[in-house]
């Protein structure tokens, strides 16, 4: 068994690299113009968002921090008691597990289903993938009736009331249990193609499945693993409706976004808070995303196995 | 709050600090409880508030009821969201209902009440409403006869937005009257102005600004039993009287001498609609009063000389006396614990309204508020006509009908009227189908 | 703020106690069904690697899933059966009609271009040099949350009457000479631009996923068949192609899925009017505008149905990828 870091090589040229260079800048450079122009309105003053483009301020540059200081402290400095930061440190309490559960649960289901091979076990990898077209709007109210009153037969509980709606925990569940289908689906794309010789060689070790999955699976599927858990991340970190749902917008539960929503302000109005505020979301994920990035990069390309 | 994990960690970390801050923090010895002598003392007791109102007002909010909360104890906890329509059904059919909602739509609260989960309103709060409420507010608390919820703030909807600057400086005067309106409009155009601002956009919500207009004309033209019968779809959309409303509010709002173009009306925000008013872009808005906050926001100043001010949309039907049509929210309780119930009757008390109307702001249709009360001049002119006895008063008629009409096909049609210059005899047949069968 | 730090203290503690309970939980179910051996092991293993998710599956998905069926034959406020109603509902009201076809063409565009463009990206980013810069802001938009998009995007769309531009597009357009275009008004484009925005923030999901696929392909395959003389197109035809396959369909299916879940840019930028709304925003607005559940159910078993399609061919693709 070897393993082996594919590099570029002339080979696998299918474009000439200068063909492939530019293609790709164009089009990052078309991607990248829409939120950068967010960016420069997010530093212009009111006024000057409304009389002209984003781009004119470059000919007559005026920048202001007057929009994040806005977005910040408040208009009048009045509600810079309640700062942002505790819903900072929520949005991290809330990310954490519900980014760590699914992927870990996800990825022995994915397991379970691609080399347990067992009746049925194409027909429940089906039925998940099916489920994740279940609208999550339509599972809030019967989840949440779960949380607070338990499920009964009758007069038999079957489930217990956990009493965790309003907790983080009551936020962690519901994001563990809607991240399942496309977690284990996309995951059963990345396990199922692990070679097969692989497997059966470790079973012919008397390697048992817990112990091919902890010293086989995880750590070869590990690039997978990091994309997903990213997509996971993200998704989490931009939910609203979830935790509104469950937790509500105060301030010991409420994440960061919920605060920006309601720091925007009643009336949505003004484009300078509006434009700090979405930029100031948007910015935490992309500090993530481009401190992790090199798994993307590179840890795909050193996991790839043959 | 349910127990949990975290509070098991954190209680000695918790316990510890909160002897400390305790002991250092200065008596409020400065507050003034006389108002609030004839509620008891709770400390340690929380009542916890979901409301759609936002920032900066929840802290406004928090500021007025701040006597009463150091004065009895009890902490008022108000949460805020943009989500609110959405999530409070949710929430109320989850198990997870607050102590306390105010909800800005009758008809939601309707909704509610057929959850069984609303509280009739205690004694207490049914006293402040006789009290203090007209009978058309009181009615729109009451559901099946039964007393639910004391109005809470209100708006004022026959509102006109200008700017005392542009207009003195172009020679325009206020128009008293419909057809002084429509001449000072003409002028307007003749000058190679823009008359008439006006936006439907609102995100999930486009369009109703335009049910606003319309109810506006229903009202001004045929009076208070034509509208309610409107409401009831006794008299449905596609009646002449109906449609020759709306053929009124397209002679104003879609004519394209006044406003420009009439079809960006659809694409633009009702936010951004005002934006133009103090620059002279476009001269004239209708939208309620609480349309000055969002100019405010732009910088703009809001006096009868400033950058930007309204006046009363004027009646165009003699036999219909100063017709005002307005909004507001109703305190609904999901609760009935006693500091559930004491905060209840607190906000429909005429003190906790006068605290709040000094702030800035904020209307209440409560009488016990004296108008001079008013800090902001757009409040207390809103405040005259909602407690004018002349006033031919009208609720916000979307916000009373069915929500598949009043929330759906109304603002949909109503946004293809303007955008994409569908008939009125369309657009009013299409909205009578929607409504409800039952 | 004084009992900030207690409290977040509190928070993270509360953070790593679930957590390393999470752990020392599964450890000890590990080391004990570890411990079977024979025929046993085997069952023993699909309970510990399936049960947790099926249970959390059917909790959070299944049962609303099997309610929100029931609820499509009762009336707005679930109390009522009332048979197939809310069906015939669809095709009497004409503004149905037009949401249908509205999503077909979602689900037909979007999918396609999302994939198709992230193939061709991630098939190029492996031939250039410094491909994290690139990589990384292609990949931006993911991180963005659907309103921050529409915020984005409104910038670029915005149309002003015989004025000063501010949106990007027509700003573009009357540089050009064009007449300045109410963009959201205009059918059918204002759909597609609609779908830009999707493809936009989509994008990079795709182009993540089939890199990393395309990267799995191992080298000495690929020079193998260089040194038989295959270049170009055509190696990335007869070698690469064939063994992401199965990522592709993947991928393509994920966003089929996507665009059929998809309101929150149809939302935010027209409210799905001027002939732009969709089936998952139409019943979006039935259950808590409108708040009609009836209807709403019904749209959202539609939307169930929209997905059998793809279902029957992603079972059949990866059936026929076993079989070789």
């Amino acid at each position: 068994m070897s393993l082996k870091i594919s590099k570029p090589s002339s080979g696998r040229q299918i474009f000439s690299s200068k063909i492939a260079a530019i293609t790709v800048w164009t089009i990052t450079i078309l991607w990248t113009i829409p939120t950068f122009g967010l960016l420069v309105t997010s530093f212009r003053t009111g006024d000057a968002i409304y009389a002209n483009g984003w781009w004119s301020a470059f000919t007559k540059p005026a920048f202001t921090l007057q929009n994040y200081r806005e977005v910040f402290f408040g208009g009048a400095s009045e509600s810079l008691s309640d700062g942002i930061l505790p819903y900072f440190v929520n949005s991290i309490v809330i990310t954490l597990p519900a980014t760590i559960f699914p992927i870990v649960i996800a990825t022995m289901a994915a397991y379970g289903l691609a080399w347990v091979k067992f009746k049925g076990s194409d027909f429940i990898f089906f039925a998940i993938f099916a489920l994740q077209i279940v609208p999550l709007q339509m599972s809030l109210v019967p989840l949440l009736q779960l949380f607070t009153g338990g499920a009964h037969i009758g007069s038999v509980t079957i489930f217990p009331a956990l009493g965790i709606a309003g907790d983080f925990a009551g936020i962690w569940l519901p994001h563990t249990m809607f991240a399942m289908p496309l977690a284990i689906y996309l995951l059963h794309n990345f396990v199922a193609s692990l070679p097969r010789e692989l497997m059966e060689a470790a079973h012919v070790d008397g390697a048992n499945h817990f112990l091919i999955f902890r010293k086989i699976v995880i750590p070869l599927s590990v690039p997978g693993i990091a994309a997903i858990a990213i997509f996971q991340f993200l998704w989490v970190w931009n939910d609203l409706l979830v935790a509104l749902t469950f937790a509500g917008g105060t301030e010991e539960v409420a994440p960061i976004n919920a605060k920006l929503a309601s720091l925007v302000g009643q009336y949505g109005s003004s484009w300078t808070t509006l434009t700090a505020g979405a930029f100031i979301t948007i910015s935490i994920p992309l500090v993530v995303f481009f401190s992790l990035q090199r798994y993307f990069v590179r840890g795909l390309t050193a996991g790839s196995v043959k | 709050m349910k127990k949990s994990t975290r509070v098991v960690f954190g209680a000695l970390a918790v316990s510890l600090v909160a002897s400390v801050v305790a002991s250092v923090s200065p008596a409020s010895a400065a507050v003034n409880c006389d108002p609030y002598t004839g509620y008891k003392s709770m400390k340690g007791k929380t009542v916890t508030i979901f409301t759609s109102i936002l920032e900066p007002e929840l802290t406004t909010l928090q500021t007025a009821t701040k006597d009463f909360q150091t004065c009895t104890g009890v902490k008022i906890k108000i949460e805020g969201s943009n989500q609110f329509e959405a999530l409070l059904p949710v929430r109320v059919k989850g198990g997870n209902a607050p102590d306390l909602a105010w909800i800005p739509q009758p008809g939601l609260l309707v909704k509610m009440v057929a959850t069984g989960k609303v509280v009739p309103a205690p004694k207490a709060v049914v006293a402040n409403i006789k009290k203090y409420w007209s009978a058309s507010w009181a009615d729109l608390g009451t559901v099946n006869k039964k007393i639910y919820a004391a109005p809470f703030g209100s708006n004022m909807k026959s509102l006109v937005w200008y700017s005392p600057k542009q207009f003195a400086k172009n020679g325009y005067t206020v128009p008293k009257t419909w057809a002084e309106m429509e001449a000072l409009s003409d002028k307007m155009a003749a000058n190679g102005q823009i008359a008439w601002c006006g936006g439907l956009g609102s995100g999930g919500a486009t369009g109703w600004p335009g049910t606003d207009w319309v109810e506006q004309m229903v009202l001004r033209e045929y009076g208070a039993q034509v509208y309610a019968d409107w409401v009831s779809h006794k008299v449905k959309f596609s009646d002449p009287k109906i449609q020759a409303a709306m053929k009124k509010v397209a002679d104003w709002m879609q004519n394209p001498k006044w406003v420009g173009n009439v079809k960006g009306i659809a694409t633009t925000t009702f936010q951004d609609a005002g934006k133009g008013i103090p620059t002279g872009k476009c001269n004239m808005l209708q939208q309620a009063s609480f349309y000055g906050n969002i100019l405010a926001d732009e910088g703009a100043t809001i006096s009868e000389k400033g950058d930007v001010f309204a006046f009363y949309l004027p009646a165009t039907n003699s036999k219909v006396t100063v017709p005002v049509v307005g909004g507001g929210e109703f305190t609904a309780a999901f609760s009935s614990r006693p500091e559930v119930q004491q905060v209840q009757a607190y906000l429909s008390s005429a003190t906790f309204a006068t605290s709040r109307v000094q702030l800035d702001n904020w209307v209440s249709a409560n009488s016990g508020v004296p108008l001079a009360a008013y800090k902001n001049p757009i409040d207390r002119l809103a405040a005259t006509y909602l407690s004018n006895p002349k006033s031919t008063f009208a609720f916000d008629a979307s916000d009373l009908m069915p929500a598949a009409v009043g929330a759906g096909a109304e603002w949909k049609e109503f946004t293809a009227w303007f955008g994409e210059g569908k008939s009125i005899a369309e657009v009013t047949k299409a909205i009578d189908a929607a409504w409800p069968a039952s | 703020m004084e009992d900030f730090l207690p409290t977040t203290l509190s928070k993270f503690g509360s953070v790593f106690s679930a957590i390393a309970i999470f752990t020392v939980v599964l450890g000890t179910i590990f080391f004990i069904a570890g411990k079977f051996n024979g025929k046993k092991s085997k069952y023993i293993a699909i309970a510990v690697f399936v049960s947790p998710a099926l249970i959390l599956l059917s909790a959070g998905l299944v049962i609303p899933a099997v309610r929100t069926v029931m609820f499509s034959f009762m009336d707005a406020d679930s109390l009522n059966f009332i048979g197939f109603d809310n069906y015939t509902w669809m095709f009497k009201d004409p503004n149905v009609a037009i949401i249908m076809r509205n999503t077909i063409l979602w689900l037909l565009v979007t999918p396609l271009f999302t994939t198709a463009l992230g193939l061709l990206l991630a098939v190029m980013l492996d031939r250039i040099k410094r491909e994290s810069i690139p990589k990384s802001l292609l990949f931006m938009p993911m991180a963005i949350s659907f309103v921050g998009a529409s915020i984005i995007w409104k910038f670029v769309y915005e149309f002003r009457e015989g004025d000063v531009q501010i949106g990007l597009l027509n700003a573009i357009w009357t540089f050009f000479g064009g007449e300045p275009v109410n963009w959201m008004l205009s059918k059918p484009i204002n759909t597609f631009l609609l779908m830009i925005i999707l493809v936009w923030t989509q994008m990079g999901f795709a182009m993540v996923i089939l890199s990393a696929a395309i990267k799995a392909v191992p080298a000495d395959v690929v020079e193998a068949s260089a040194l038989d003389g295959a270049y170009g197109f055509k190696l990335f035809r007869n070698i690469t192609f064939p063994m992401v396959k199965t990522t592709v369909i993947v991928v393509l299916a994920t966003q089929v899925v996507g665009a059929l879940k998809l309101f929150d840019i149809v939302r935010t930028m027209t409210g799905g009017n001027f002939g732009t709304n969709v089936l998952a925003n139409e019943m979006y607005s039935q259950v808590f505008v409108q708040f009609d559940q009836g209807k709403g159910s019904a749209l959202a078993v539609v939307l169930f149905i929209c997905v059998t399609p793809i279902l029957i061919y992603n079972i059949r693709s990866i059936r026929r990828e076993r079989a070789h």
